[in-house]
């Protein structure tokens, strides 16, 4: 029951985000759509993804989303709009990729799977949350691409510093 | 039983608030040699509910050329974000509203939907000084989160643990009686290599900045962080009066301010809370057992009984309330800082020195075990 209302409002918010005109509007119904996928993941779970969730995106992204627009929000005194363009390959692009999502949702054979034969027992078990095996599979099993995605975090930070460097004295 | 925690939280915050609300004006008012408010009740004490009530009369006014919608809703969205904090923290051994095992992480999560809130406020009021002020808030809040979050870090570094309830119960005399942490032991300095055992003496020489003692380091920086969280002076840039009349709420009247005061005062109980579960013992009592003395074991009660939840109550709301006197105090002591030397403080004073904290804590928890 609460998974269809959470569904129900990531699809209405989302939807409402594509088609509003209103730059603003959309952040914010973004943030609707976040806080809803958050709630299906808690329901699947996987407490520690849906509070990253809120922290990364609603906490980080979507602020920086605001900001930007709210500060770029009347150039030459004109509300900024988003235009509707491209129409032919959006609609070609999202036929086809609708197409290839039915595809494969129907042949997964979804019964088979085995962990959702499993997913009526109690998943957590005696661990209160999920942190501990997070940590301990990216110290071990993952480290590799923890440490990569680490490596590209700081060099878009590195990248970030550089173009807003005042340039001037060189 | 959700509904009945979320109203005695409810109701609990609200009489912090209120008392909170009458100190403020009584300590500004002794600091500054007057005497405050001192016509409604003995000494002025129902000053503080006779001005919500007249909040609750006022008409609340829309702006015409405001963005209606945002509004209305960026109260209810403060104030929201800032309770749902509410939700994880524990108030006694067995009193706890949600107890979920990433209570810290949650915390700071919930809290950043408070920013979104302030934007919605802000660009809603259709003002430009609440659009500057929210634009300051928000930024000023987003820098500030790095060294709280790093104090943080540090903290639950020293106690492996990101439930409240458990960082609680490692820092008082009970710690045997949390589940999986039966045989688990309390070390003086948190140095196992000195061979004093305080699992039994408890108070204060099992909190966390006892614990271990760069905690107190970062006490202080969490500390000052969450000054500018909660947008208090001396960070109050965002509603600076002289010269953005009072940022991003300056629009609003009536139930509507309320609920953003009700909001910004809640932040302040909640960051104050923070602190003290985290660095100063959470709800364990001060006082350790000396000997046959045993002062810790006779101010902590028994636990699941009601002896137990009262002292800790106590201890807890009694800590929280010492450190939002500092809080009060801070505001009418230091002058406003500027926008740049609030980030000067910010990336290049709290950030290196908090980062050195989260590697000392890493270090010393390898000696506490």
């Amino acid at each position: 029951m609460l998974f269809y209302i959470f569904a129900l409002l990531a699809v209405l918010s989302g939807a409402y985000m594509v088609l509003t005109r209103n730059l603003l509007y959309a952040g914010f119904s973004l943030l609707v759509t976040l806080l809803s996928v958050a709630g299906i993941y808690v329901l699947l779970y996987a407490d520690f993804v849906a509070v990253t969730q809120l922290m990364v995106y609603v906490g980080g992204v979507l602020v920086l989303i605001l900001f930007g627009v709210m500060l770029s929000s009347r150039v030459h005194d004109q509300s900024v709009m988003s235009e509707s363009v491209n129409k032919v390959w959006g609609t070609v692009i999202t036929f086809l990729l609708i197409v290839g999502l039915c595809y494969t949702i129907l042949h997964a054979n979804l019964h088979m799977l085995p962990w959702l034969q499993t997913a009526d027992a109690d998943v957590l078990g005696p661990e209160k949350s999920t942190v501990h095996t997070i940590g301990i599979k990216l110290m071990t099993d993952f480290v590799v691409p923890f440490e990569v995605a680490s490596l590209l975090l700081l060099i878009a930070l590195m990248g970030a510093a550089y173009i807003a460097t005042d340039k001037q004295k060189v | 039983m959700p509904m009945i925690a979320f109203l005695l939280t409810l109701m609990l915050l609200l009489g912090v608030v209120i008392v909170l609300a009458y100190a403020e004006r009584k300590v500004a008012a002794f600091m500054q040699d007057r005497l405050g408010p001192t016509e409604a009740g003995p000494y002025g004490s129902l000053q503080a509910v006779l001005d919500v009530l007249k909040l609750l009369q006022k008409e609340d006014i829309v702006p015409a050329l405001a963005d209606k919608g945002l509004f209305k809703l960026a109260p209810i969205l403060i104030f929201a974000a800032v309770f749902a904090g509410f939700a994880v923290i524990p108030i006694s051994p067995t009193l706890v509203p949600a107890g979920i095992g990433i209570g810290v992480f949650y915390l700071l999560a919930i809290i950043s939907l408070d920013v979104i809130g302030l934007l919605m406020a802000g660009w809603g009021s259709n003002n430009k000084y609440a659009m500057l002020g929210a634009m300051r808030s928000v930024a000023q809040i987003v820098s500030y989160e790095i060294p709280a979050g790093l104090a943080i870090l540090s903290a639950v570094m020293v106690c492996q643990s990101l439930d409240f309830q458990e960082i609680s119960y490692q820092q008082g005399v009970l710690m045997n009686a949390f589940p999986g942490m039966g045989y688990e032991t309390n070390w003086l300095f948190g140095i196992q290599a000195l061979g004093i055992d305080t699992t039994n003496i408890g108070g204060i020489t099992t909190w966390n900045i006892f614990r271990a003692p760069m905690l107190l380091v970062a006490f202080v920086i969490y500390f000052i962080a969450s000054l500018a969280e909660s947008n208090r002076a001396p960070f109050d840039i965002p509603e600076a009066e002289s010269e953005l009349v009072a940022g991003f709420h300056v629009e609003y009247s009536g139930f509507r301010f309320a609920v953003l005061f009700l909001a910004e005062y809640s932040m302040m109980v909640l960051v104050s809370l923070v602190a003290v579960i985290l660095f100063l013992g959470s709800w364990n009592t001060p006082l350790p057992n000396i000997g046959s003395i045993a002062l810790a074991n006779w101010t902590t009660g028994t636990i699941g009984e009601i002896s137990g939840n009262l002292w800790a109550a106590f201890w807890l709301i009694s800590k929280t309330f010492v450190l939002l006197f500092v809080q009060l105090w801070a505001r009418w002591t230091y002058p406003r800082l500027r926008v740049d030397q609030l980030m000067h403080l910010c990336w290049k004073v709290l950030t290196p020195v908090a980062l050195v904290i989260v590697l000392l804590a890493g270090i010393w928890r390898l000696l506490m075990i």
